[in-house]
């Protein structure tokens, strides 16, 4: 129900943490704030931070920017991670652990959510604007200024959720938060609203972005790249880019409505009145089983670019890798009910989307043999990356093979909602999305940086996730088979399953020593960047078209827009090169966006529009939305948002950054 | 140059796609709403039906109504193609004054429901109801407001290629939700017309 009277809403004091753990997380989420406002200030670096990147329109400085919030959050739900392994490795019997229950659920219903909305969107989004323009010949996405909201948005998101820390709580009703226990009556506080609003809002910013980077795709490719010459990140982002244009509207509408039930009485999903919570569950699989094809299309991408380079080798069937692409996207609608085959739709309803689920498979089958046989008899330099692939091709397989098993309707419903079907998804995110991600950050690092990634410390890392993913989830294979189910925040010891959860906590602490590693790989390699500067711009011997620019990117991506008539266009102009023919390069004058702090604006007052919905703060969500308003038409009465240079000026830059590039 | 004159051309369709992409999600959006409308049809929990609520009479007017104004908003462009900022201005205005009253009709509608004890609290077909009709109203408000804006625009500015191009995304937009009003006449309204 709605308190207008009061000023501030449902706010009051009692919304700070109480208890030792929810402190320790607020403490942790303010520390960390002002720790990173106090380092600012001391190296005097604000002025710096707000021009090279807060109001920055350059899709490279987006896609840094995202992947920083990515790793943040990383740390952070995986935190979360380690705090429910722990609890299930001690919690038997009369010994409850170290979290209540109601915090253990709000816990694992942070990690789902976060993990896939903070971390696997944002290291994709992060990617996608690195790499596409450049990829594609061009030197911007097609909307900048959109792009850069599309960004904050997902940013008010991020501290929405992490607000709840401090603020009031989280959810306590699942990554998905299924009604009715996410509806008032079993929610009352502002946890799910929490959930609904930083959800709504970065996903909001997302739908944009698919918007964008579609656009930009069909638009911007370069003269003589006609769509069956795209590399093949650039068609797994057309794939991953539609899906979101037909998936994202139905989780606006999704969580707008239990929203509209929470705060307005209405019977969308309640259990009387008219309401069917059923369909909640149909609305939110029909954007949740897309997202998972969202998330990993561009994973597969990376893996074909990575595969290609450190092979040596052509992409393996490369017309077979696009349909198979657009299988999925198509297929990837036809499939979500094998999230719920226990809902009681009948044998005929159930048959057909366990069908539809093995079919789904081939296509998934045919890109992993293509990047198998793209490797036979190739040239195999077995650098960072490739591990990241070679890891994800075993543990895939596994986890496929699991997945195609719970395709079927009477084994899913032994295993609907245990461990087992936990163990499965982890096996298909983590090491198709993450793992691929973490391939795409290492591969295109020197691009972005001027210097590679430390390859001992990378390798290390890539060995404590391996080993640590199978002791953590190979157990919860077992325990779902055993009858665990998921999100257990106690169990009684005559099961025998405390050993299995204590080895899956062994796993979950070894991968946190790989996310570790991680960061101190990123750390030493800062240190040691003399030693391992990429002076050529073209540190992997690359195939496409962004190794063609010195390292790092110049902010005007290409000096000169490049003409490609194949596929791996890169490698075609090094033969050319050695062979004797030059290419040509006459320099024309270019425009590009000038900064603008408009889009941190429009996410400030989304995250004051979110604030006060979850509080019920009219005033504050109606002045804020007034507030965008205002933006966006003094936006469009700029005329001067662009800024043009001269031929001669980016042929002094250009000669520049080359020099600088072979004598550094 | 000529491969300077494709770049430009390429910036100025770019947003025109990029607002057709914008209208396929929208469309999603209102799918998604046609169809827990379509769900929740028969959830009355003991409240009226649409067979008792609507009146078509009402309904037949609002709709005229919304389909003259995107006629008139066609005659704008018609106008704004020509470089006739006047006359564009006079047809926005009416297509404007048009949207208003659609508005107001749709508001006393809701109004009435509310006041005879049938709001969005009611039932599960009610709350399915007011949520279809009252997004399809919100983007109306939303259109208007752009409207408003544009015409301050034109009015200061002529009719540059920019805003010429925004017009045209209003348009665009305008019949768009021309489109899916004739869907909620049909189904919400037509279909509740059928005695149960």
């Amino acid at each position: 129900m709605i308190e207008f009277a009061n000023l501030l809403g449902k706010l009051n004091w009692n919304a700070l943490p109480h208890d030792p753990i929810t402190a320790g997380g607020a403490a942790t989420v303010v520390g960390g704030v002002l720790v990173v406002m106090a380092a600012l200030t001391y190296f005097k670096r604000w002025k710096w931070l707000w021009k090279e990147w807060l109001t920055s329109l350059d899709p490279k400085r987006i896609g840094v920017m995202y992947i920083v919030v990515a790793i943040v959050m990383l740390v952070r739900a995986g935190t979360d991670a380690l705090m429910m392994r722990a609890q299930q490795a001690v919690s038997v019997g009369n010994n409850h652990g170290f979290l209540s229950s109601n915090h253990f659920q709000q816990i694992f219903s942070a990690h789902g959510t976060i993990m896939i909305f903070f971390v696997a969107m944002g290291l994709m989004f992060g990617l996608i604007n690195l790499v596409l323009p450049l990829m594609l010949g061009a030197r911007d996405v097609a909307f900048p200024f959109l792009n850069s909201i599309s960004f904050w948005l997902f940013g008010a998101g991020v501290v929405l959720v992490n607000l709840s820390l401090v603020i009031g709580s989280f959810s306590a009703a699942g990554w998905l938060a299924y009604p009715p226990l996410s509806e008032l009556r079993y929610s009352p506080g502002v946890g799910v609203d929490y959930w609904i609003w930083s959800l709504q809002i970065a996903g909001i910013g997302s739908l944009l972005s698919g918007i964008n980077f579609l656009t930009t795709i069909i638009k911007m490719r370069c003269k003589g790249m006609s769509l069956m010459k795209m590399p093949m990140f650039v068609w797994t982002v057309m794939g991953a880019m539609t899906l979101v244009i037909f998936a994202f509207p139905i989780l606006t509408v999704t969580l707008t409505l239990l929203y509209l039930d929470r705060t307005f009485g209405m019977h969308f999903f309640t259990a009387g009145a008219g309401g069917n919570m059923m369909m909640y569950v149909n609305l939110i699989w029909a954007w949740g089983h897309p997202e998972v094809y969202i998330l990993i299309l561009p994973a597969f991408g990376v893996f074909s670019e990575v595969v290609a380079t450190f092979s040596r080798k052509r992409l393996f069937g490369y017309t077979s890798m696009v349909w198979a692409t657009w299988a999925i996207v198509v297929l990837s609608f036809s499939v979500w009910l094998h999230h719920f085959f226990t809902m009681g739709a009948g044998a005929d309803v159930n048959g057909f989307f366990g069908i539809m689920t093995m079919v789904i498979a081939v296509p998934t089958g045919v890109k992993m043999f293509n990047w198998l046989f793209t490797m036979y008899r190739g040239r195999i330099l077995l650098a960072t990356p490739m591990r990241w692939f070679l890891g994800f091709v075993v543990l895939f397989t596994i986890g496929g093979v699991a997945g195609v098993l719970l395709g079927v309707p009477p084994i899913d419903f032994q295993l609907h909602n245990t461990l087992f079907l936990v163990a499965h998804f982890h096996t298909m995110i983590v090491s198709g999305v993450l793992f691929g991600y973490f391939a795409g950050v290492t591969y295109w690092f020197p691009k972005f940086s001027g210097f590679r990634l430390n390859e001992r410390l990378g390798g290390y890392a890539f060995w404590c996730w391996l080993v640590g993913f199978i002791l953590a989830f190979v157990p919860l294979y077992i325990l779902g088979l055993m009858g665990a189910t998921r999100r257990l925040d106690n169990y009684s010891p005559s099961l025998g399953w405390q050993p299995l959860f204590i080895v899956a906590g062994v796993g979950a602490a070894i991968i946190a020593v790989g996310l570790t590693l991680q960061i101190l790989q990123l750390l030493v390699s800062i240190r040691q960047r003399q030693q391992t500067r990429d002076t050529t711009g073209d540190p992997w011997n690359g195939r496409t078209l962004e190794w063609s620019t010195p390292s790092p990117v110049p902010f005007y991506n290409f000096a000169v827009t490049p003409e490609v008539d194949s596929r791996d266009p890169f490698w075609a102009i090094k033969q050319a090169r050695s062979a004797g023919i030059e290419d040509k390069s006459t320099y024309e004058a270019i425009t590009l966006p000038k900064n603008s702090p408009i889009g941190l604006f429009v996410g400030t007052l989304a995250f004051l529009i979110g604030f006060g919905a979850i509080w019920h703060i009219v005033w504050l969500a109606g002045i804020s939305l007034f507030g965008i308003l205002v933006l966006v038409i003094v936006r469009s009465n700029d005329d001067h948002t662009e800024r043009h240079i001269s031929a001669k000026k980016l042929e002094e830059l250009d000669k520049q950054a080359r020099t600088q590039e072979r004598y550094a | 140059m000529s491969a300077t004159a494709t770049v430009v051309d390429d910036n100025s369709d770019k947003p025109i796609l990029g607002f057709w992409i914008y209208l396929m999600t929208d469309c999603v959006l209102f799918a998604s709403l046609f169809a827990t409308y379509a769900v929740l049809y028969n959830n009355t929990a003991g409240g009226p039906s649409g067979f008792q609520l609507f009146n078509l009479k009402n309904v037949l007017a609002e709709t005229l109504i919304l389909l003259t104004s995107s006629f008139t908003c066609g005659l704008a462009m018609l106008a704004a193609h020509k470089g006739d900022r006047d006359r564009t201005l006079a047809w926005f205005g009416v297509s404007f004054l048009l949207g208003i009253a659609f508005l107001a009709l749709e508001l006393t509608e809701f109004r009435h429901f509310v006041q005879t004890g049938n709001s969005w609290r009611r039932s599960g077909f009610l709350s399915a109801f007011f949520t279809l009709v009252g997004t399809h109203g919100l983007h109306i408000t939303v259109g208007l407001t752009w409207m408003v804006t544009l015409m301050v625009q034109v009015f200061r500015r002529g009719l540059t290629r920019a805003t010429i191009r925004r017009l045209t995304m209003l348009s665009m937009f305008w019949h768009f939700l021309d489109i899916i009003w004739i869907f909620i006449f049909t189904i919400v309204y037509l279909r509740g017309a059928i005695a149960p």
